[in-house]
């Protein structure tokens, strides 16, 4: 057995690589590198926790990591660009689900070891909190996973009594975890039953918590339930008492909890709202006043358009992702460019299912990096825009949200395409967005709508450029 | 020994809150991504849930749970951080390319 002193140094070292890597990770510049460096400090970790204790149960130990190594691997090499918010969140619930099981375990060893009556509430309250945290994060995770996905239906599912049955499962857990906990000598119970009660209950809370939050919120949702995996490990932490899972843990949960408060910010949305009040569930619509008729355009009168015009700003929402056609629509810029046309693009900071998502995206499809706009940026200016082209993109042009106070997202700041001189909305009906929000940019005299399948129409425009 | 864990909690946290403030919209999914796979310290836990003295009988139990924890945490770890350099790849890599073209 090593020194215990080595192994703490270990530890140490790893969180200060933590520490390191998270604040790279928020700089453009240095983000891969700091990725990097929070990888080796979780590498150095896990050495450290396998040389820590010679009694150790090697073989299974190995079969776990070996097996979750080719799992993890393959899902991150395998998944699309596209699919990469369901992604963090379907390894964000993995992390819960882990900590869930490292705190019935340790319950498990001092059942196994006749000890229960011995331990303190402390460590027994400690243990509830992080299946609890632990059973949360887990099923939240799979749902936001489900709903991003659309292996469920992205629509906020609410009944009546919501509210009232999530403070009842609340009250319940607390309930338990007294009697878990600091009552149990007074209540005759079974106390293993109990706690597989509270792990239910737990699960059951994750699924009914984000089960009525509407697609368009899930970003924010991924981002708390980030952070909560981070208190789960930091509980995690206490229950074997092991400072660096409570550093890492609780850098993960209260930089979680800033990410999305900014995020927040970003959708002009207040938290609360995003979890209580089902947003896009059709019940604030304002029916009447997008009356009007919108005017459809061919792709030859648009090339007409595009052709003629100086300075085109390309807005791309997450329906050119889902049509694939971020490739088409970098040829497209590129086409433009050599008409002697300036092409610049402009990223709505929550385009796509999360923010950054787009950037993502149009890195994949190698649009230059200087290209791509900041909203803040792009607006002061965008009357002296010739043509806007709207491509799958929805609620973050939506002028609704500065000028319809009974819309849901009335307030929210939105790229004023509006405003330029002429906008063509790539889309495939005048069907609402994945918010569900009616646009009534769509019914503008100035917007030309470009029916058809986002790609279909770029490749179109791409082939009129080059005849 | 718990309070001392509480004092490291407390100094962790506010430190969280410090390092992420002005951070640019094109960086919050790698950071999310890359933060939740510092989640997966988890693992360390998991790896010492399966150390330790076994007794009799209630082995089967402990090594089940141990060993789906180390290997869920070991999806999030992995996962986690070959995804995020996977995203902060094609950052770097769309400015070379974009020159060449």
């Amino acid at each position: 057995m090593i020194n215990e002193v080595i192994i703490n140094l270990l530890y140490i070292i790893a969180a200060i690589l933590f520490i390191f890597g998270l604040k790279m990770l928020g700089n453009a510049k240095l983000a891969r590198k700091g990725n990097l460096v929070s990888a080796i400090g979780m590498l150095i970790a896990i050495v450290a926790a396998l040389v820590s204790n010679e009694v150790l149960e090697w073989q299974w130990v190995a079969i776990g990591m070996i097996a979750g190594s080719i799992v993890g691997a393959i899902a991150a090499r395998m998944v699309a660009m596209t699919a990469m918010p369901e992604m963090v969140a379907l390894f964000n619930g993995t992390g819960g689900a882990a900590s869930l099981l490292v705190g019935w375990s340790e319950y498990q060893r001092y059942v196994s070891a006749g000890e229960v009556l011995d331990v303190s509430v402390f460590s027994l309250l400690i243990i509830t909190v992080t299946v609890l945290i632990g059973g949360v994060t887990f099923t939240g995770s799979i749902i936001a996973w489900g709903k991003l996905s659309e292996k469920i239906p992205s629509k906020p599912i609410q009944y009546p009594g919501q509210q009232i049955v999530n403070v009842l499962i609340v009250l319940l857990l607390i309930g338990g975890a007294v009697i878990f906990a600091p009552l149990r000598e007074m209540v005759i119970i079974d106390s293993y039953a109990l706690l597989i009660s509270i792990i239910v209950l737990s699960c059951i809370l994750g699924i009914s918590f984000v089960i009525p939050i509407g697609g368009g919120d899930m970003p924010v949702v991924i981002s708390l339930l980030n952070s909560l995996s981070g208190m789960a490990a930091c509980a995690a932490g206490f229950v074997i008492t092991s400072n660096v899972l409570i550093v890492a843990g609780a850098l993960v949960g209260s930089s979680g909890i800033i990410l999305t408060t900014i995020m927040c910010k970003a959708m002009n949305r207040k938290l609360t709202n995003v979890l209580f009040s089902g947003f896009g569930s059709g019940k604030t619509q304002s029916g009447p006043g997008f009356q009007g008729e919108a005017s459809p355009v061919s792709v030859e009168d648009t090339f007409i358009m595009l052709e003629a015009a100086s300075n085109v700003l390309i807005v791309p929402g997450y329906g050119m992702a889902v049509a694939q056609a971020q490739h088409a629509v970098q040829e497209l810029a590129e086409q433009l460019e050599q008409n002697g046309t300036e092409v610049n693009f402009a990223i709505h900071p929550v385009a796509g299912r999360m923010p950054g998502h787009m950037n993502v995206l149009l890195a994949e499809a190698n649009v230059p990096y200087e290209k791509l706009k900041e909203m803040d940026d792009v607006n002061p200016t965008i009357d002296m825009v010739d043509v806007v082209i709207v491509i799958g993109a929805n609620d973050v042009v939506n002028p609704a949200a500065r000028t319809d106070e009974t819309s849901p997202i009335y307030g929210m700041p939105v790229i004023d395409v509006d405003k330029a001189r002429t906008v063509i909305v790539m889309k495939r009906s005048l069907n609402p967005g994945f918010a569900g929000i009616d646009n009534p940019l769509f019914f503008n005299d100035n917007t030309r709508m470009l029916f058809g399948d986002a790609k279909a129409s770029t490749q179109g425009l791409v082939a009129e450029f080059k005849e | 020994m718990e309070i001392m864990l509480v004092f490291v909690l407390i100094l962790a946290s506010f430190l969280g809150f410090e390092l992420i403030s002005k951070v640019p919209s094109q960086l919050h999914t790698p950071l999310m991504s890359g933060s939740n796979a510092i989640s997966g310290i988890t693992v360390v836990g998991a790896i010492l849930s399966l150390a330790g003295t076994f007794v009799a009988g209630g082995e089967t139990a402990r090594i089940v749970l141990g060993t789906l924890a180390v290997f869920f945490a070991t999806i999030n770890v992995v996962g986690g951080y070959m995804v995020t350099d996977r995203m902060l790849s094609m950052f770097t890599s769309a400015k070379k390319e974009g020159k060449h073209d």
